[in-house]
């Protein structure tokens, strides 16, 4: 198996800011690992982009993720960070097998607003869990990964990032050879057109359906690592105001290559945590108006500057 | 086509420009701020700036704060603490808004300590950023001070505390404070009904309350309980199903917009009328009803705050400053900002450090301290000496001629309305307040 260009050079992308951040100021490191976390679950947002659906409702599985963290570690004992992650995707892809065999029957909004009701339905049954601490949520354990016990401080909150370094590159990898693969460019005619990929012999359901399932199981990914660095789970996790974020990041970064999100989440988190620091009043509004320059500038999102310049190169 | 071609170029540039500048100030502020000199005491303020409870509480917080860290750098406030500064260094604050969720705040709460290098953090007005934050505090070693935040489950999920401090209660004495003054007002009442926002507090509050009941007014009987969504802001399904079981009493720890606009709906469709009102955050209103609730109406401050605060100077200064600079009287939530901020006074000047006094100073000096606040002498006796002890008061609002005040305020002191140290405060009011002292 050869390695592509594109391979290479997220492999290259992710061991440089590995070494960077052993130099980078431990706010910078933990900032960057919640955009890694925040980045998987968008990339769930832009699979589904990719055939034509807007899912208002990703914070089901990012929530679903975070609390097989936070119960992992509190009912069942489980301290292995892996053990932890793998516990969630395997919940997340039973439950999403189920909704599957329903959403994917349905298009454009009436999917939007089936997702965030069913990402709603577990905010609910979270608020009403007195026993997990309703909304004020509960802290998760201290964990460690294959034996190693990286602590607290500055050494944890490294392990946790090249923690999601790791499982963000081999999910990037992943991708990059799905979104070309024959059912990758199915979503992309899917969202063409449905009736003529029927024609051509292809299910369109089974094909929404594997596609719904594997970026459930990415959502949930991102959802277990941002309880492990933040170190609380809380309902808010699935509150529909989260899943707009991350569609929010998603057109900002657009959908043309699977390094978008992980740009799109980091300028996000950046320019969010600049804004509150600088303009505590009025933060939501620059963040406002930096969607609205990305939308009138670049419509195809951040992405697009890099594939211009080839273009305008070659 | 050229013109397009150019365009395309000129987007590039500005917006490459732009991104690169973005990510190069990232690296570059982060310096600047360590190369600070310090004749400074940087600290961070955390507080609702936007969302539902900006209005009521995050905003009047941050004014009373900021009236007090200004008076502190000028030294105009009453003795004890009028010398110049913390520990002579002039206040510095940064502001930063709550909103956003946990994962947010711990995310800002980082960013605070290690980017803009504060000096200690004084904040939260969330029980889920409380618990969220409180573990982070202690792992990076930060004097912190939660200064509204309600949860008891704060200091039990944290063993032995050094960093993190309460200069308030929590939700608890709230509830008990508020089963005592029933029994003590209205013993004939025999109906006990309940509305609560439907998530942690709400559902904290009333089991807290009906436990208190059930121990010092066996006789009532708890009749119903509504659980509306916050920020509901309509009540009128509550409302009937509230009136059919013809409380004498209702109970609400609802605050903010909610809880106004519950009492001027309950108000108009006459619940009120048959009912007492027993609101235990009610006071974050007393100068907003404008007679729109009934006299006799049962109010709480969450302490000695706001209306409740007791006759002294710091209290007198506060009031006369935070009036005349915002035209209202101080709220519970305004003076709970400003009691936090004294603390931070107190344990500034008390360290007995040479310049910036470290976290560990700051605790030192606070842990188990008793001080002067706008809300009188603050005892941190609980949680090992790093949450305040204090009385919890309940009385009457009464509108005449224009005025709002409280009439019939009782006192219960902090003995009688918090569980002793390393007891869990339901089992501590299921087995009958062994222990509780209340004269």
């Amino acid at each position: 198996m050869k390695l592509e260009r594109t391979e290479l050079s997220l492999i290259g992308v992710a061991v440089a800011v590995a070494i960077l951040a052993q130099f980078s100021p431990n706010w910078l490191v933990f900032t960057l690992t919640l955009a890694i976390s925040t980045a998987l679950v968008v990339m769930g947002v832009v699979m589904l982009m990719r055939a034509g659906l807007v899912s208002f409702g990703q914070g089901l599985f990012y929530c679903l993720g975070g609390y097989a963290v936070g119960l992992g570690g509190r009912f069942l004992g489980i301290t292995d960070a892996l053990m932890l992650v793998g516990l969630g995707v395997g919940v997340t892809v039973a439950i999403s097998m189920v909704l599957g065999l329903l959403v994917t029957r349905y298009r454009e909004i009436f999917f939007a607003m089936l997702s965030l009701a069913f990402s709603m339905i577990l905010y609910g049954v979270l608020v009403k869990s007195h026993d997990l601490g309703s909304t004020d949520g509960f802290g998760v354990v201290d964990w460690s990964i294959l034996g190693y016990q990286p602590g607290t401080g500055e050494s944890g909150t490294r392990a946790a990032l090249l923690l999601a370094l790791v499982i963000a590159l081999a999910i990037a990898l992943f991708l990059n050879r799905y979104f070309k693969s024959s059912l990758g460019l199915a979503c992309e005619a899917i969202r063409e057109n449905e009736v003529r990929v029927e024609y051509m012999g292809i299910s369109r359901q089974q094909v929404l359906y594997i596609n719904y399932v594997i970026a459930a199981a990415i959502g949930s990914v991102g959802g277990s690592m941002t309880a492990l660095t933040a170190g609380h789970v809380d309902p808010t996790m699935a509150y529909w105001t989260i899943s707009g974020e991350f569609v929010f990041i998603a057109i900002l970064g657009g959908t043309g290559h699977v390094a978008a999100p992980f740009i799109a989440a980091l300028i996000f988190t950046l320019v969010r945590t600049y804004a509150v620091e600088l303009a505590p009043n009025a933060w939501q509004m620059i963040l406002g108006i930096v969607l609205l320059l990305i939308i009138l500038f670049l419509p195809k999102g951040i992405w697009s500057l890099f594939t211009r310049k080839r273009r305008t190169a070659s | 086509m050229n013109t397009t071609q150019q365009r395309s170029i000129w987007q590039k540039t500005l917006l490459g420009t732009a991104t690169s500048v973005a990510l190069a100030s990232a690296g570059m502020m982060g310096m600047v701020a360590s190369a600070n000199a310090q004749d400074t005491f940087k600290v961070g303020f955390v507080t609702f700036l936007s969302g539902g409870a900006s209005g009521p509480f995050g905003v009047p917080a941050a004014q009373g704060a900021d009236i007090v860290v200004k008076a502190i750098n000028e030294g105009t406030l009453p003795a004890p603490y009028n010398s110049k500064g913390v520990n002579g260094l002039q206040l510095e604050t940064v502001v930063i808004d709550e909103a956003g969720g946990p994962t947010k705040q711990v995310e800002e709460y980082r960013n605070l300590v290690q980017r803009q290098n504060v000096d200690a953090v004084i904040g939260y007005i969330s029980s889920g950023d409380c618990l969220a934050v409180g573990p982070v505090a202690e792992e990076m070693k930060m004097f912190t001070i939660a200064f509204d935040c309600g949860t008891p489950r704060l200091f039990q999920e944290i063993e032995n505390p050094e960093y993190l401090f309460r200069t308030g209660l929590d939700a608890v004495a709230d509830n008990v404070g508020a089963a005592h003054y029933l029994a003590e007002t209205r013993p004939e009442a025999k109906r006990i009904a309940g509305i609560q926002q439907n998530y942690a507090w709400g559902q904290d509050s009333w089991e807290d309350f009906t436990l208190s009941i059930e121990q010092l007014m066996p006789e009532a009987e708890i009749v119903n309980n509504q659980t509306p969504q916050i920020f509901q802001g309509s009540y009128g399904t509550e409302i009937s199903a509230l009136q059919t079981r013809r409380p004498d009493i209702i109970h609400s720890s609802m605050w903010g917009g909610d809880m106004e606009s519950f009492v001027a709906q309950a108000n108009a469709r006459g619940l009120l009328g048959q009912a007492t009102a027993l609101l235990t955050t009610g006071e974050s209103g007393l100068h907003r009803f404008d007679g729109q609730a009934p006299n006799g109406t049962i109010l709480g401050g969450r302490g000695p705050f706001g209306g409740f605060m007791p006759e002294n100077d710091l209290s007198t200064w506060f009031t006369k400053a935070y009036e005349a600079e915002h035209g209202t009287p101080p709220s519970y939530p305004a003076s709970k900002a400003a009691q936090a901020i004294l603390a931070l006074k107190f344990a500034a000047d008390n360290s007995g450090a040479e310049g910036v006094p470290t976290p560990e100073q700051l605790a030192a000096a606070l842990k188990g301290a008793k001080f002067e606040s706008v809300s009188g002498t603050v005892d941190m006796a609980l949680a090992g000496g790093h949450q305040a002890m204090q009385p919890m008061l309940y009385g009457e609002y009464h509108f005449v001629d224009g005025k709002a005040e409280l009439r019939n305020i009782r006192s219960y002191p902090g003995e009688c309305v918090s569980a002793p140290d390393g007891q869990n405060p339901q089992e501590w009011i299921k087995a009958g307040f062994p222990g509780a002292k209340c004269d």
